[in-house]
């Protein structure tokens, strides 16, 4: 082969590979900034204690196939107090056409989340996330927030903030499942 | 392939672009250009006049960018841009260091003002991280690379190629030189005999003779450039979590926490914090040194911790099954390292929030009994069986706060609590409501009848603690080493060269090193002492 050509080839595949170094640091380094959560991807697996049915644990997995609104609160959380009733209310109408709500509570105090919820006369499952680390993995910073979780367990739409008895209800029909 | 190469006199095929023939050493005509081809200059002898292939073919694009980045003043302008851009980052704290609950848009102007806006619009406060800057520092390392390629090549080349018989053009043109020495037999082997003690290496061809030592000594620059290099690579290993981790995490008394970085497999628990401060009183030894500090002098933050780990693989939120890995004390610099972490002490939030507050219920300065509200466990009711009265806890807010809607909770943290309870007892005619805040409990009516006294309050502390795994350490001092390997190599060796030129009867001698020439005129006087050469002379100081 002649030696200019062998020099090109040389001086292309040094290139390529620095070339390629970097490309592969930039996506390294963008996919570690970016949240992992966002609208499509699936939601991450969790396993809670329910505080409404002492004894009972419940497994974001199991309720594949239905709708599921995960809301983050705290009993100091105004706003999230606020759309407590709306989401009861919906939760009524919904319930048997498959959405399933799993309000996680981030309180430290157990006795403060039933007694809210017990005032309320909530019916929703609620849990408590002890370790701190559904809320870490789910980047919760401010409260409330809430995440609409298709049947197949991607997510369909992040709200962080309160939601109104409209928009929830229109939250929901995003994630209805279909009828059989 | 005409073009291609440069046959000299000798008889050597030079490449294009050659400066000097690399056998002979005879200057290729029209190509000194480096000195604009003056006959009467000192030889250029930069690379060893080897052909820098980039600064000769700049054909296709790829000759084009590895004819930039080969560049030195491309890899100079680099670096000094990098280091401009580092500077600036320091200006303000980056956004993971900038301590406040303010998002990052809202935190920079309202500290910092104008300038602090344009930093942030800028995109300087997230620098080091940032695409443009990773992209900065990796165009430094394909520059060194690519120089260090296209130099090393052609000065390996012509080293390997050198011939002992040189031409007369190139021996004359030395720096340093002597001409027209008449020597006798003897002289030339004392010259040579003590070429041999400077521990020169002695090659002879037709009355040539050529000595030479230390040639590795022009191999620092490169194998100091591999040091950088891997030095580089280490700082990409750092992007991964399984080679480096650096996180924190808040853990307070009593409290067991996920490590942060350990994805849930180990946990920290916070068994009891100790925060100590220099005692006037007791040590008086600082008595003195004491006397006109205001503050306390801390002496002591410690966390004696303990760490788990989880033997099954807990599901996100799932309480894991601990069993203890270690236990220890976590002092400043002393850190827990356990299965390649480490635990440092780097915060505190001393006595910062309320473990427990004990009240005590009064009715005519009689006691009713006395209640203890936990903060994490407290029920939401408590029973005083001496006196069949029951407390029930309304509200609760662990940081309390007045908000336009009322009493509100800043967070879950109990660092300013405030509870809303009522009292409900046979002995008093109705319900009684009380508040409880700032460790006084305030009736929520004029006509209430009770009295609640706070007897005792338990505060805790919250421990911050750094969490650390460097793995690419040991790679760092790798290439650290071979770094100082390579500075030392061409920094404390010489690649020096003498040529003995014969020349009609007479001996023409042309010197050669590639720094350090007062030591080459030393060196030349041992080697030339007790022999007929003539003083040598120095071109280029003549001119």
């Amino acid at each position: 082969m002649n030696k200019k050509k062998k020099r090109l080839i040389f001086r292309s595949v040094v290139l390529t590979l620095l070339v390629g170094t970097l490309v592969f640091v930039l996506i390294v380094n963008a996919n570690s900034e970016r949240p992992d959560l966002e609208e499509g991807v699936e939601a991450p697996n969790f396993k809670l204690d329910r505080l409404d049915k002492s004894g009972e644990t419940i497994e974001l997995k199991e309720l594949r196939g239905q709708g599921v609104m995960v809301n983050f609160w705290a009993t100091y959380c105004e706003p999230c107090k606020k759309e407590m009733p709306y989401m009861d209310q919906l939760y009524q109408d919904y319930k048997d056409q498959g959405i399933e709500i799993v309000a996680v509570s981030v309180d430290r105090n157990e006795s403060v989340i039933n007694n809210f919820y017990n005032s309320l006369d909530l019916s929703f499952p609620s849990t408590i996330d002890r370790q701190e680390t559904v809320m870490d993995v789910y980047e919760v910073t401010n409260l409330p927030a809430s995440f609409f979780i298709n049947p197949d367990g991607t997510i369909e739409r992040i709200v962080r903030g309160p939601v109104t008895l409209e928009s929830l209800e229109g939250y929901f029909q995003e994630i209805l499942p279909e009828k059989s | 392939m005409a073009n291609e190469t440069i046959r000299c006199e000798c008889g050597h095929e030079n490449k294009e672009g050659t400066v000097l023939c690399e056998a002979c050493g005879k200057p290729i005509s029209e190509n000194q250009h480096i000195d604009g081809n003056d006959q009467q200059n000192v030889l250029e002898m930069r690379y060893e006049g080897g052909a820098r292939r980039s600064q000769t073919y700049k054909r296709t694009v790829v000759d084009k960018v590895w004819g930039f980045f080969s560049s030195v003043k491309v890899g100079v302008w680099l670096i000094v841009i990098t280091l401009v851009f580092s500077a600036l980052g320091t200006i303000y704290p980056q956004e993971q260091f900038k301590n406040s609950p303010l998002p990052s848009s809202a935190f920079y102007e309202e500290e910092y003002g104008l300038t602090g806006k344009i930093f942030y619009q800028l995109g300087f406060h997230n620098m080091y991280d940032s695409w443009w800057y990773i992209t900065l520092v990796a165009l430094i390392g394909v520059s060194i690379i690519i120089s260090s390629i296209d130099r090393y090549v052609p000065l390996r080349r012509a080293l390997k190629n050198q011939k002992t018989k040189k031409n007369e053009i190139f021996v004359k043109r030395q720096r340093v030189v002597s001409f027209d020495n008449e020597l006798s037999e003897n002289d030339l082997n004392t010259v040579k005999t003590n070429l041999k003690k400077q521990r020169y290496k002695v090659h002879e061809e037709d009355g040539h003779i050529f000595a030479e030592k230390n040639r590795f000594s022009r191999w620092g620059p490169y194998v100091n450039h591999i040091g950088l290099i891997i030095i580089l690579i280490a700082s990409i290993f750092r992007m991964f979590e399984v080679m480096h981790i650096d996180d924190y995490v808040w853990v307070r008394e009593g409290e067991v926490q996920a490590i942060p970085g350990t994805g849930q497999e180990y946990y920290v628990e916070n068994n009891k914090f100790i925060y100590e401060v220099y005692d006037a009183d007791t040590e008086e030894r600082f008595t003195r040194a004491l006397e006109d500090v205001e503050n306390p002098v801390p002496k002591n933050f410690q966390t004696n911790a303990t760490i788990y780990r989880a033997t099954n693989d807990p599901i996100l939120g799932e309480k894991p099954e601990l069993e203890k890995v270690t236990e220890g004390e976590i002092r400043l610099n002393q850190p827990v390292i356990f299965d390649g972490y480490s635990l440092y002490q780097s915060g505190t939030q001393v006595e910062s929030e309320y473990n427990s507050i004990s009240m005590e219920l009064q009715l005519n300065n009689q006691s009713l009994g006395a209640f203890t509200f936990d903060t994490d466990e407290a029920p939401s009711e408590f029973k005083l069986e001496e006196s069949d009265t029951t407390i029930t806890i309304d509200n609760w807010y662990p940081e309390l706060e007045f908000t336009d809607e009322g009493p509100s909770s800043f967070s879950k943290y109990p660092r300013n609590p405030g509870i809303i309870f009522t009292v409900s007892s046979p002995e008093l005619e109705e319900d009684e409501r009380f508040f409880y805040l700032q460790e006084k409990v305030i009736p929520l009516a004029d006509n209430n009848q009770a009295n609640v006294n706070v007897s005792e309050v338990d505060r805790r502390s919250a421990s911050g603690l750094t969490v650390k795994k460097d793995n690419t350490l040991p790679l760092f001092g790798l290439g650290a080493g071979i770094f100082m390997i390579g500075v030392s190599q061409g920094l404390y060796w010489y690649h020096r060269r003498i040529w003995i030129h014969p020349k009609d009867g007479v001996y023409h001698i042309g010197v050669h090193t590639n720094k350090n020439w007062y030591g080459m005129n030393q060196e030349l006087d041992k080697i030339t002492k007790g022999t007929n050469v003539n003083s040598f002379v120095d071109q280029q100081e003549m001119k």
